[in-house]
């Protein structure tokens, strides 16, 4: 019954949300533009769900995000562009196929790197990040279409504001849930004490993998999603710096806080576009000397995030509502 | 085999400027823990200083190093003052994102037109360049005066940490900075002198880099960082030899990628070696292993 209830207030919220936006811009009320934007933003918040259960949780440092991201948008333009057509089952076919081809790399390079501690696998992340960028700089030497160094193109546009909703709800109702049950709460104990969390009989080792893996799967779908959405790939959209972007987000929520990582992932992304519409002509490239300064005093006033330890209710588990 | 021993030149010259930016990154790590990554585009500005004390002022060559050094140490001293130390006490992430932020600062920052500019310039030749050949191998004046510039620096900084009370401070805060303090280490003043020696080699590494590599940029910092900061992790974070040795690796494997395979694979060789070592000693070729106590 409980089930029940909490499935029809999601479809609810669902319709609620996917239908208004749709019909706001349907109705020519909002840009063309700003709703892009609303989508990359949406995009933007899956992949940092992702690296919130990675880090946030389960306290993996990753610095190569991006990597996986790009893995996802590359396989599911792949797939899409030679057997999917333009069709909706194929689509979420791919999207799903992009984010199981993240999370089956999750897994190998895990393998080995997750018995690193802390900035160790910090390091080794960011160059597994870097090498996956040489990859896909050089993608068109094995299979042609994904266009390497010049940038893929004839991607569909397929991606659309239900099916960015969609996605958004399922990572959040996932991260909810998993972080409040039997796994979640293994997560976490490996992330405050790991020898603690091995002495209490904790196989530390196999919830790092869980965390990693899921979290990697989340960047999967969200990149499946961004290839989609602008129907062109460049490899430097998966550089160091879009881990970095994704960082940034997930630790000006508060490390560990769903709600931060969802409003800080707009927040960036409307702030990016924002300035970049209002800044007077001519002053555009203060862009980036504003927003690192901005970052600076953030983190100065605020360590911890801006959220916290704050949940919206919503996403608090069961005990806590 | 001429060409070998060629490359194996060419590679040394990478590898000792990046031997001089790997310093700073692990004597910082080594003392705060922070991965500093505002240190790549400090080594940005050493370049650019030398540049404009070069082109504008036609300075000598030393009195180029010793302001490029200035400056560095002066902007190295004031990001740790500002945007460090108030975070000492935070959680570690923080810092890092204040470093990522500096960097980015740093990087944009110096872009604008009224700073150095957004282009590519290229960087004037301080002397004229005179090559040798011996036996089919070139060896360049500037090759000399990079190895030589570098071995100088490397022994004053292992002078510097071993011979001096200074250093000595240094290596104790390292070891453990809340029992330096109560022993009567300046614990603030010996961080700030870290972060301004590390400055200090940087800014000798952006000179030398732009007469090797004769075009600066204000990004130009950023993968070079990288990849200094990828050589001090290899050779063993917080270790003085440890960081020479990685850089030196680093430049030969990329300078033979480039000339044996292509050089499109050049930036991602060295971080297959930095994984491939991490799986077989997790804290670098130098590097000693710390037990976990419970």
């Amino acid at each position: 019954m409980r089930l029940l209830r909490s499935l029809v207030k999601t479809v609810a919220a669902y319709a609620l949300l996917a239908g208004s936006i749709s019909f706001l811009a349907g109705a020519g009320f909002v840009n063309p533009y700003w709703v892009q934007i609303l989508m990359l933003a949406c995009i933007v918040a899956i992949s940092a769900q992702g690296l919130n259960i990675i880090y946030g949780f389960t306290g993996l440092f990753s610095l190569g995000h991006a990597a996986f991201y790009g893995i996802g948008a590359y396989t599911a333009a792949y797939l899409m562009k030679t057997y999917g057509g333009q069709s909706q089952a194929a689509f979420l076919a791919a999207l799903l196929a992009g984010g199981g081809a993240s999370a089956a790399v999750a897994y190998l390079i895990g393998l080995p790197t997750l018995r690193l501690t802390s900035d160790y696998l910090g390091i080794a992340t960011l160059g597994f990040g870097i090498i996956m960028k040489v990859v896909f700089d050089n993608a068109d030497s094995f299979l042609p279409e994904l266009g390497g160094a010049r940038g893929m193109t004839g991607i569909a546009k397929m991606t659309t504001i239900p099916w960015v909703i969609f996605f958004l709800i399922v990572s959040l109702l996932v991260v909810r849930n998993t972080i409040h049950s039997r796994y979640g709460r293994a997560i976490l104990s490996v992330r405050e004490d790991e020898i603690a969390a091995e002495t209490m009989g904790i196989d530390t080792f196999q919830y790092k993998m869980v965390g990693f893996v899921t979290g990697c799967a989340f960047a999967g779908v969200a990149g499946g999603l961004y290839a989609h959405l602008y129907t062109f790939l460049h490899p430097s959209n998966f550089d160091f710096f879009k881990s970095i972007d994704i960082l940034i987000i997930v630790v000006l929520g508060g490390l560990g806080n769903m709600s931060g990582t969802l409003v800080v992932s707009f927040g960036w992304i409307f702030l990016l576009e924002g300035l970049r519409v209002f800044l007077p002509p001519g002053y555009v490239e203060l862009r980036w000397v504003l927003i690192p300064v901005l970052l600076i005093v953030t983190m100065l006033l605020r360590p911890q995030g801006i959220f916290g330890a704050h949940e919206f209710p919503f996403l608090r588990g069961k005990g806590a509502r | 085999m001429d060409y070998f021993v060629q490359q194996v030149i060419n590679g040394l010259q990478l590898g000792f400027v990046y031997a001089l930016i790997a310093l700073g990154y692990t004597m910082v790590y080594g003392i705060v823990r922070l991965i500093n990554f505002a240190h790549g585009d400090v080594f940005m500005v050493g370049a650019f200083i030398g540049l404009y004390t070069i082109e504008r002022f036609q300075w000598p060559l030393a009195a180029v190093f010793v302001s490029a050094v200035v400056g560095c140490t002066v902007l190295a001293v004031l990001i740790e003052q500002l945007a460090y130390r108030p975070l000492r006490h935070a959680p570690k992430i923080a810092s890092l994102i204040t470093a990522i932020g500096v960097s980015l600062f740093l990087e944009y920052f110096t872009s604008l037109r009224q700073v150095f500019g957004p282009h590519f310039y290229s960087f004037p030749r301080p002397f004229p360049v005179v090559s040798w050949n011996w036996h089919g191998i070139l060896v360049t004046n500037i090759q000399a005066v990079i190895f030589l510039v570098t071995t100088l620096c490397v022994l004053l900084l292992q002078f510097i940490v071993f011979r001096t009370k200074m250093g000595r401070a240094m290596r104790a805060v390292s070891f453990d900075y809340v029992t330096a303090g109560l022993m009567g280490v300046n614990v603030n003043m010996v961080i700030s002198f870290t972060f301004g020696l590390g400055a200090a080699l940087a800014g000798v590494g952006g000179v030398l880099y732009g007469i090797a590599y004769p075009q600066v940029n204000t990004f130009m910092g950023f993968m070079p960082g990288l990849k200094a900061f990828t050589a001090a992790v290899l050779g063993g974070i917080g270790n003085i030899p440890g960081a020479v040795l990685g850089a030196l690796i680093m430049g030969q494997s990329e300078t033979m990628v480039s000339a044996y395979l292509s050089s499109t694979y050049r930036d991602g060789i060295a971080f297959v070696i930095l994984i491939l070592v991490l799986l077989w000693k997790p804290t670098g070729i130098l590097g000693t292993s710390r037990t976990e106590k419970v």
